[in-house]
């Protein structure tokens, strides 16, 4: 049941929410949630049907839940306007730099610190 | 009975938050729509596409962007527990993690360091003002972590929140060319640089691809959320801004 793996997905953020304003960490709530989740499917060593329903459905369409702070965009206008050099240009370079960097480290790390893995498949994009 | 008003209507819809609500979801809809019939190019990316829509009826209504939000905050609201739901696919995941996850927190940590000390350089650079400077640091960590910690360096919180959108969209549109491009063909390798980079947003367009580069690229962008956040204040301090 779909309300049943929702009530869970609550459940670990509430607890990471209270965590992490008890001990006063500056990592946020849901970020701790997921963690606590995760170390809990592993003891588990199964993902509960409910669970796997409900998380599906979630991130089938993550990107619907990013819109709402996207049409903030009309807020910050002018100041957008004022700067939008800058602001482009970090965005396009160093986004896609970042990209770049990361995959390159991995690509090192991998050969030098786990030889025997053999990839994770090539995608069909 | 009179006859409704339809001004009537119209002063009670823009005050509730239904209409901000079902603006999102149908622009939404309407955005997948066009993203499937245009064969998935990323190029018709749905955020991009929903957003620039409810842009467009906001503007011509001429409701402000708080009275949308009333409504849209319950779709906002989601992101807390589909950043928890992440924990289901990296647990599908495990037994490559296993054998990945020293060279994996390597990649993500000098990623994360990368992302914010580039962004606050270039930006400085170019002559942007320092709070703009501040709020660009932690765009590539997930929406409701980079606010969080914007607000702890003294940035923007709701600029953070549109330059993290907009770096999302970014590497959403041109992050699998970038990959074939320079043939980063593993999608271990794909989904951990698109997770770093491009945190939820890139997330959504790696499990386009597949499921490993999503599972890769969710916990990169949750790994990559505790690195932020313990890096970038750190970051900010030493370049003393």
């Amino acid at each position: 049941m779909f309300l049943n793996g929702i009530t869970w997905l609550l459940v670990f953020q509430l607890i990471g929410e209270v965590t992490v304003r008890l001990l006063g960490w500056p990592v946020p709530g849901p970020v701790l949630g997921m963690l606590l989740l995760f170390v809990s499917l592993v003891l588990m060593r199964r993902v509960p049907a409910t669970l796997d329903t409900a998380s599906t459905g979630l991130l089938g369409h993550l990107s619907l839940l990013f819109v709402p702070a996207g049409v903030g965009v009309m807020v910050h206008a002018d100041r957008l306007l004022a700067e939008w050099l800058p602001v482009v240009a970090v965005l396009l370079v160093t986004t896609l730099l970042t990209m770049l960097v990361t995959a390159g480290i991995m690509v090192l790390a991998t050969r030098w610190l786990a030889p025997d893995y053999h990839g994770g498949g090539e995608s069909h994009d | 009975m009179t006859e409704p008003d339809l001004a009537d209507i119209w002063v009670y819809l823009s005050a509730s938050p239904l209409l901000g609500l079902t603006m999102t979801l149908v622009a939404y809809l309407l955005a997948f729509q066009l993203y499937q019939r245009g064969g998935g190019s990323p190029l018709l990316n749905p955020v991009l596409t929903a957003v620039v829509m409810i842009i467009l009826v906001l503007l011509a209504s001429g409701i402000p962007y708080p009275d949308y939000f009333d409504g849209a905050q319950f779709v906002h609201f989601l992101l807390g527990p589909a950043t928890v739901a992440l924990a289901v696919p990296l647990y599908q995941q495990l037994s490559r993690l296993r054998q990945l996850w020293l060279p994996v927190s390597i990649a993500i940590v000098s990623g994360v360091i990368f992302a914010a000390g580039s962004s606050v350089a270039l930006a400085w650079a170019l002559g942007a003002t320092t709070q703009t400077q501040l709020s660009l640091a932690p765009k590539s960590a997930t929406a409701p972590v980079a606010m969080g910690i914007s607000e702890t360096i003294g940035g923007l919180p709701s600029l953070t929140a549109v330059l993290v959108v907009v770096t999302g969209i970014v590497g959403a549109v041109l992050g699998t060319r970038l990959f074939d491009l320079f043939r980063i063909r593993d999608d271990s390798v794909r989904g951990i640089a698109m997770g770093v980079a491009a945190h939820g947003i890139g997330t959504a367009r790696a499990f386009q691809v597949s499921k490993t580069m999503g599972a890769f690229s969710g916990l990169a962008m949750a790994l990559s959320a505790f690195a932020t956040a313990l890096i970038v204040p750190w970051l900010v301090d030493l370049i003393g801004l």
